[in-house]
């Protein structure tokens, strides 16, 4: 699927934030992901989907940190170039399906550096089911911090946290989370692997359920290589088919 | 009008576009691109006696101009793809499909090929001796011309379909394993599979796939396959399945011309779902560009 790229610029450091335009009719769920086609590299490169408005010349947006060679040259992109996507992969988390999802009234969305940006669509979502979400967010420094004041233009509150001590509390997520004792009844987390076990690890300790999208090393994106497999207490999952988002319960942490 | 028909040890199949073992599932996530019927056919993921979960994560290493993999079998085993996979798959695939069916004992080739032989969708059966990412079984049995034809002797012993053998690139003599199966009984051979291959993760200093080592493939190969199909396909009489980084329907062609009686495209499909129905679209123009009239004719021209 071909998109134009309306706006790509950096919004903090290393990390970049693109705007295109194109059919986003295949996305129906937050936390869900795109496959970018990078002109010289032989693999997409797969990127979570931070806000899209659905239609045939639908819009969408990316953010992404510049890690390697592929998303470094992303970076470079400008207005007016276009890409090739996939759209619409993942399962993207369960915001109205799930009887602990339907029943919960204040989730907690808890980000980690580049983990952040799915939870937006989230937030979203969210809030249109009638949902009060509140949301921590855990970065390096200050100058790492993105998306702080679009969650706040939603009207939610935000908790910060970064490792320096250079903006909010010092310390990681779970401190934000521990603040927050009492005040939330769900988690939808996104970050690296070690601060979702955190995460679950508190959340659990007062029985609260939740979903948690990974990342993993993947090929396709579409449910056929096997190579991003894990296996959960129910069986072998693939990140990028049956996941990125994954119960709690289900997780063999 | 161009006739794109080739025939498979009596299977002729519309065109000889096939997408890979491995690269296509079951063929339940692939229906979602395209209607799938259009393919020549397709060889299942690579299954097992007992279901496999495969090895460890990181699993996949891009290169230039291909990747790595060492995904190691992953698969819910024959008697599940029995009961559930090729039940489905007959609900919206209409032609024969290549069974792919991987070991890790002569045992298990046998009852795995025994059972699977049975069943009416399968056209033909690969068996794979060529697996770089399992230990004990799979490539070892593809390394040595002795245990290449002990397998496919054991192997047609226990069936009718026509079996082909899928042969390994990182045997030292390719062309032996080849005559070695060919005497050994083998209606066919596939090659090649992956080539081994590794990555170091810069910033650990440690191998990036946790296998350590995985098998190569994509664009990368696609010269040494070809050479490989040249060389075997003029040792042995059996037709070959060719197959290492296609990408093209110019690839097709000279993939045909060096003696593969058909082909399969296999990481191509992982990062564009839909090469397999572009090459089959192109391919009767680029058949046209070349003055090819008969595909089946070019089979070996460039040798014979």
């Amino acid at each position: 699927m071909r998109f134009h790229v309306d706006q790509n610029r950096r919004i903090a450091r290393g990390v970049y934030r693109m705007e295109l335009t194109g059919d986003t009719r295949e996305l129906t769920r937050p936390g869900q992901f795109v496959q970018v086609a990078l002109p010289g590299f032989y693999l997409r490169r797969p990127l979570s989907v931070c806000d899209w408005v659905k239609g045939e010349q639908g819009s969408l947006t990316l953010i992404y940190k510049a890690l390697g060679q592929g998303t470094r040259q992303l970076g470079e992109m400008q207005p007016g170039d276009s890409l090739d996507l996939l759209t619409g992969l993942g399962n993207g988390y369960d915001v109205d399906g799930l009887p602990d999802v339907q029943a919960c009234e204040r989730p907690l969305l808890v980000g980690g550096g580049v983990g952040t940006p799915p939870l937006f669509g989230l937030c979203k979502a969210l809030l249109v089911l009638g949902k009060k979400p509140v949301v921590v967010l855990g970065f390096g420094t200050a100058d790492e911090i993105f998306l702080d004041r679009e969650f706040a233009d939603l009207g939610v509150s935000v908790h910060l946290c970064t490792l320096d001590g250079s903006a909010g509390r010092k310390g990681l997520v779970t401190l934000g989370m521990q603040e927050l004792r009492g005040q939330f009844d769900y988690v939808f987390a996104c970050g690296p692997e070690p601060m979702l076990r955190a995460v679950h690890a508190q959340a659990q300790e007062s029985g609260i359920p939740g979903q948690y999208s990974f990342e993993e090393r993947m090929a396709c994106g579409f449910g056929v290589c096997m190579g991003c497999s894990c296996e959960t207490k129910y069986g072998s999952r693939r990140i990028c088919k049956d996941g990125p988002v994954l119960r709690g319960e289900e997780i063999r942490w | 009008m161009v006739d794109t028909t080739v025939n498979l040890s009596g299977w002729v199949l519309d065109n000889p576009v096939m997408a890979a073992s491995g690269t296509f599932g079951y063929g339940q996530e692939m229906r979602q691109f395209y209607d799938i019927n259009i393919l020549g056919s397709f060889s299942f993921k690579g299954t097992t006696l007992q279901p496999c979960f495969g090895n460890p994560t990181p699993r996949i290493a891009e290169c230039p101009a291909g990747m790595l993999n060492a995904v190691g079998l992953q698969n819910p085993g024959i008697h599940h793809v029995i009961a559930h996979e090729l039940p489905e798959l007959a609900t919206f695939f209409h032609k024969p499909v290549v069974a792919n069916i991987s070991g890790f004992s002569l045992e298990e080739y046998v009852e795995c090929c025994r059972l699977i032989d049975g069943a009416p969708q399968v056209g033909l059966i690969e068996v794979n001796v060529s697996c770089p990412n399992v230990h004990g079984g799979g490539m070892a049995f593809g390394m040595a011309p002795d245990s290449a034809a002990q397998v496919t002797k054991a192997v047609k012993a226990v069936t009718t379909k026509p079996v082909y053998i899928k042969l390994s690139p990182n045997a030292p003599d390719i062309v032996a394993v080849a005559k070695a199966c060919e005497d050994a009984g083998a209606d066919g051979l596939s090659l090649i599979n992956t080539l081994l291959g590794m990555r170091i993760h810069l910033g650990k200093r440690r191998p990036l796939l946790a296998n350590t080592m995985g098998g190569l493939s994509g664009p990368a190969i696609f010269p040494v396959a070809l050479r490989m199909v040249y060389q075997v396909a003029q040792a042995v009489k059996i037709p070959l399945i060719g197959m290492g980084g296609i990408a093209t329907a110019e690839d097709v062609l000279e993939m045909m011309l060096a003696g593969a009686a058909a082909v399969q495209v296999g990481a191509q499909n992982l990062t564009d779902p839909y090469a397999c129905r572009t090459i089959i679209q192109d391919l009767p123009l680029a058949m046209e560009r070349h003055g090819i009239t008969k595909l089946q004719d070019i089979i070996g021209g460039a040798w014979k």
